[in-house]
């Protein structure tokens, strides 16, 4: 529960509020995609923060942080060769074996990608393990979109369908213009045996999983990584309580089945 | 060489459509070319024509004083350019503009309208094409004004 000091061996800047930090463990340890670090910026507080880079047995530890609120505001400010408080691993995994020998949908909006950026290195690092994959992204503007040079690189890889699209631009986007959903049907993929993972704010959770369940995606196939307040991380104090489940230790990557009554209800 | 009617039927737009009512619009309609940077259609303007659009890409933009063009959809292959023949004063509400060739069927509005106002189960078949993407391009509005990736207070 205390957090450890780990040093920032660099720091990319992703967009004009998100940056990257990429950091040393004292040593290896064993990641998952999915799971998150508590983060701690000294004297200020801390923050919930998924794994955004590789996974797997590794002392290379990866977060992405978008600049919103006092904490997140000094962590993204942290520089190479400051440290950052480390709590963590936490939370369950995405769903990457019972995705082996199926297609795969991922789709993110916003910082979402962050969380699904390690399960598309774990798929181009075990490609022939899996079928159709599709990436379909969404930010608000063409400068919110995170991970360029990675977008450029995973468009030209081949057995790998991409769509990127922006909520609005000026003219000198040639992308595509209007919501995530509309990438979905342009991605080929069998609804009957597919994996969809989703991440981005809960709006946006909530009209995907529509859009995938009348293309006849079944729940139980579609998972989603959901957010609350996180304060404890280990299921105590129950700030992420959500319905019977605590995000913390029984999230945050749930199938739509389980949570998608409670998505719908407001005073949760 | 594929008559109007064929193009027609061919279009996703178009799926179910009874083929009676595909040969009646068809005398309605003539294939258009428009290369990149053309625009098809200007906000204000009357709505002469709308566009099945059959290959390349269309943004839809509106003007900004001092931000210039905001693109705030983009149409391709399948989809339909035009809605505002349907409801009078009959006059666009925002710029159209090819971003590389694009290849459509252009719809001569007045004559759709006529041809539905002579038939009324044309015109139900004809609303019962156009409501759904227009319920689906509202629901697109929503999201994109409920500015979904702004910023959350954590």
């Amino acid at each position: 529960m205390v957090p450890q000091f780990w040093p920032v061996k660099r720091r990319i800047r992703e967009t004009g509020d998100s940056i990257t930090l990429d950091l040393r463990a004292p040593e290896p340890l064993r990641l998952r995609p999915g799971q998150f670090n508590m983060l701690y910026a000294f004297g200020i507080g801390e923050i919930p923060v998924s794994l955004s880079g590789h996974t797997g047995e590794t002392d290379r530890v990866v977060h992405t942080i978008r600049s919103v609120g006092a904490v997140s505001a000094a962590l993204a400010s942290i520089k190479r060769g400051g440290t950052v408080g480390v709590r963590g691993p936490f939370g369950n995994a995405w769903p990457m074996e019972e995705a082996v020998g199926r297609d795969i949908l991922l789709v993110a909006g916003g910082i979402g990608l962050a969380p699904l950026r390690p399960v598309l290195y774990r798929i181009l690092e075990n490609r022939q393990q899996y079928g159709e994959v599709g990436l379909v992204y969404g930010a608000r503007e063409p400068d919110d979109l995170l991970f360029q040079r990675d977008i450029d690189r995973w468009r030209r890889t081949e057995g790998l369908q991409v769509r990127v699209t922006v909520d609005h631009a000026d003219q000198e986007w040639t992308g595509e213009v209007g919501v995530v959903t509309k990438g979905i049907p342009k991605i080929q993929f069998d609804p009957v045996n597919t994996v969809a993972m989703v991440c981005g704010p809960e709006i946006m959770l909530r009209v995907v999983a529509d859009e995938l369940r009348s293309l006849e995606l079944r729940s139980e196939h579609i998972y989603v990584s959901l957010e609350r307040n996180m304060k404890c991380a280990v299921g105590m104090c129950g700030h992420c309580q959500f319905g019977p489940e605590f995000i913390c230790k029984d999230g945050p990557v749930f199938p739509l089945d389980r949570v998608l009554d409670n998505l719908l209800r407001r005073e949760i | 060489m594929k008559s109007m009617a064929d193009l027609i039927r061919e279009h996703p737009f178009i799926d179910g459509l009874d083929e009676a009512i595909i040969a009646l619009i068809a005398g309605c309609a003539k294939n258009v070319v428009f290369k990149a940077g053309d625009y098809i259609l200007r906000e204000g303007a009357d709505a002469e024509y709308f566009y099945l659009i059959r290959e390349g890409t269309v943004a839809l933009e509106t003007y900004a004083p001092g931000r210039g063009p905001i693109t705030f959809l983009t149409l391709k292959h399948g989809d339909i350019l035009g809605a505002s023949w349907l409801v009078p004063p009959y006059r666009w509400n925002h710029d159209a503009r090819a971003t590389e060739t694009t290849r459509a069927i252009a719809f001569e509005c007045k004559c759709l309208r006529d041809k539905c106002e002579a038939d009324h189960h044309v015109g139900y078949e004809m609303m019962k094409l156009f409501i759904p993407p227009l319920v689906d391009r509202m629901r697109i509005a929503r999201l994109q004004s409920a500015d979904v990736y702004g910023d959350s207070k954590v």
